[in-house]
């Protein structure tokens, strides 16, 4: 178990840079998601820190161990990935014991160690089957296995869920979490999908061409997104984001003044999220709506600000019906859930 | 989904079938039948009559020393021929397999030697190794070698498996490098993580993934030393010296064609026949078993 300390990571390939500048500092047993659309530079910076791609500037620490020249092999690290990478020739037993094999532990011990975790991953009854002849969540347990038998300092994880089906997916989700907590091992996990990060995470890091937008607990990114893209990419369906100014101290979206800021005027990205519109039949947004799909639990309501084309999306709690007919609806937004952008950077507002 | 087509008359596939068993059918198991025919027979030097003599032919044959010396130089000339086939081809690969820049082109001259003709590549060892002008043999000499491969057997079999083994070379590489590249990136980072050093990776995990290439190119290289060799052995030795480069193949030509004893000749064929079946089923049984596909 180990604290990772990253400091003004950089990559480039060639004359291309592709990540710039990471700086973050990671307790010891913390689970610290990695977040961000595909080519991002997520995967890079996991890779960075296994070994597997050199740091072209900048410095990893892994318990405050400088482990940037050093192999894979030297770092104290077990990594999953995305395609588990199973060893197709061994069993499964073969698979786990491999790395304990090659440090040179007993056998008996070996075969402790690996049992302990087969019993720990439900694998005991599979451990004589060969990966092929498994189904994808068990060739996932095995990976996963395979990299706590060795009890590392760090875990790292690279989209190890994306190969598996949207049931699965969850399962294992709360398994990985659930493990982690028991063992207490740092972990990094790569992931393009926000919902694993808000559910695993304890902090998220989430990433944009190679720059990390904001550093936080999903909650934080969840209700103070730091830049327009942050604020976008996490929550489900994403942030509604409106050209508006701001005038005389007023957030103004077309001619609909939403509530009082201390911001300078000028032209502004506002932010709502679809869960933070209330009907109201007062409410200064009036909304014409256009499609209804009822979720169950919720709905999500498409349409558009009456006398604009702005398209907007809302979700209200329940079952909602509409017919059709191009109503309109009046919502009013709590002051506190209106997200300010800088228009040109996108960065966040002081409200 | 059923991926067979499923015909409903039986002429158009006996028709679509029809040229690869007629090629069969006439350039290899009619002189097949020919050659088991012709070795129960002694013909007399011009060929104008032929003694039945049952398996006289076979009889003389296991009891003639030059022959079963011949098995024994065989042995020795394909396992010598496909190790040095493999073995250097698969470390080629191997390097090849780790470039970035410039593998295209490395590839390319990997592969020339496999277009040069047996009969040719014989030729061009043999000026190399020529015990008068040859430049090999002349810095051989220099350093108080010297090579006769004329008169030394030992040298006449070294020269003949360098030269069958260096076109195979290219072959095997090309199998051995695309083989590699199918191995996923990804298994072999994992063994890395787990701690395992370049040349135990090597032996560990790529090894076991190339097995199934490893197997056929094995089948196939030893094929080509018993039977393909003939065009090098004849241009470079021709067998000799004192039989110590006549492998089966070539004794039965040598014998055939010019020792002019068809009978002889064929029977040995139908040896020869009967020895590489048994190899081929020998691999596949045993060795096959080691393989994971």
């Amino acid at each position: 178990m180990a604290n990772v300390v990253l400091k003004d990571i950089i990559k480039r390939f060639g004359s291309v840079q592709v990540i710039h500048g990471i700086d973050v500092s990671i307790a010891d047993g913390e689970f610290i998601v990695i977040v961000g659309p595909s080519g991002c530079g997520k995967s890079t910076l996991l890779r960075m820190v296994a070994g597997l791609e050199t740091v072209s500037s900048g410095d990893i620490f892994i318990g405050d161990e400088a482990v940037k020249d050093k192999e894979p092999m030297e770092r104290d690290i077990a990594m999953v990935f995305q395609n588990y990478a199973l060893y197709p020739h061994m069993s499964v037993r073969q698979n786990m014991a491999y790395g304990l094999k090659i440090a040179g532990v007993p056998k008996d011990e070996i075969r402790q160690k690996v049992d302990e975790a087969a019993r720990l991953l439900e694998l005991t009854l599979l451990l004589d089957r060969k990966p092929r002849q498994l189904s994808g969540g068990q060739r996932q347990r095995v990976a996963m296995g395979r990299a706590l038998v060795r009890e590392p300092k760090v875990f790292l994880f690279d989209e190890p869920l994306s190969n598996l089906d949207a049931k699965l997916r969850v399962q294992m989700r709360l398994e990985i979490k659930e493990l982690q907590n028991k063992l207490g091992i740092t972990s990094l996990y790569v992931t393009h999908d926000q919902v694993e990060a808000m559910t695993m995470a304890d902090r998220m890091i989430v990433m944009n061409e190679g720059v990390a937008e904001q550093i936080g607990t999903p909650l934080d990114v969840y209700e103070m997104p730091r830049t327009l893209f942050a604020a976008q990419f996490i929550g489900s369906p994403a942030m509604n984001i409106f050209d508006a100014r701001v005038e005389k101290g007023q957030v103004r979206l077309g001619k609909i003044a939403l509530g009082k800021t201390k911001c300078k005027t000028g032209a502004v990205k506002l932010g709502i999220r679809p869960e933070h519109f209330i009907p109201a039949k007062q409410g200064k947004l009036k909304v014409k709506l256009k499609i209804a799909e009822p979720l169950g639990a919720n709905t999500l309501i498409y349409g558009e600000v009456a006398d604009t084309n702005l398209p907007i999306v809302i979700s209200l709690a329940g079952v909602h019906q509409i017919d059709g007919n191009n109503d309109i609806m009046g919502f009013s937004v709590d002051k506190a859930h209106i997200h300010l952008f800088d228009a040109p950077s996108g960065k966040r507002l002081a409200d | 989904m059923e991926k067979r087509v499923t015909f409903r008359g039986w002429l158009l596939p006996i028709l679509l079938i029809a040229p690869q068993i007629v090629i069969s059918l006439i350039f290899f198991f009619y002189p097949a039948a020919q050659a088991v025919w012709q070795s129960l027979f002694i013909p007399d030097p011009f060929g104008l009559s032929a003694r039945f003599v049952g398996l006289g032919n076979f009889e003389f044959l296991l009891s003639d020393p030059f022959y079963r010396a011949s098995f024994f130089t065989t042995a020795l000339f394909s396992i010598l021929v496909t190790a040095f086939a493999m073995v250097p081809a698969l470390f080629l690969a191997v390097l090849a397999d780790r470039l970035i820049k410039g593998s295209s082109v490395y590839r390319t001259m990997l592969i020339w030697p496999y277009a040069v003709a047996p009969a040719i590549a014989g030729v061009l060892w043999l000026f190399m190794f020529n015990t008068r002008v040859g430049l090999a043999s002349w810095y051989l000499g220099q350093f108080g070698y010297d090579w006769n491969h004329v008169l030394n057997g030992g040298e006449a079999m070294g020269l003949v498996v360098l030269a069958s083994a260096w076109g195979r070379i290219s072959y095997n590489f090309l199998f051995f490098f695309a083989a590699l590249q199918a191995v996923p990136r990804s298994v072999i980072e994992a063994a890395a993580i787990d701690g395992a050093h370049f040349w135990r990776r090597f032996f560990t995990i790529v090894l076991p993934l190339i097995s199934p290439t490893t197997f056929f190119l094995l089948v196939v290289n030893v094929v080509y030393a018993f039977f393909e060799t003939f065009g090098i052995i004849h241009t470079i030795t021709a067998g000799g010296p004192q039989q110590s480069t006549t492998i089966l193949v070539y004794k039965v030509f040598a014998d055939g064609f010019v020792g002019q004893d068809l009978g002889s000749s064929s029977a040995q064929s139908v040896i020869l026949l009967f020895v590489v079946g048994l190899l081929t089923v020998i691999q596949f049984k045993y060795i096959e078993k080691r393989v994971h596909y």
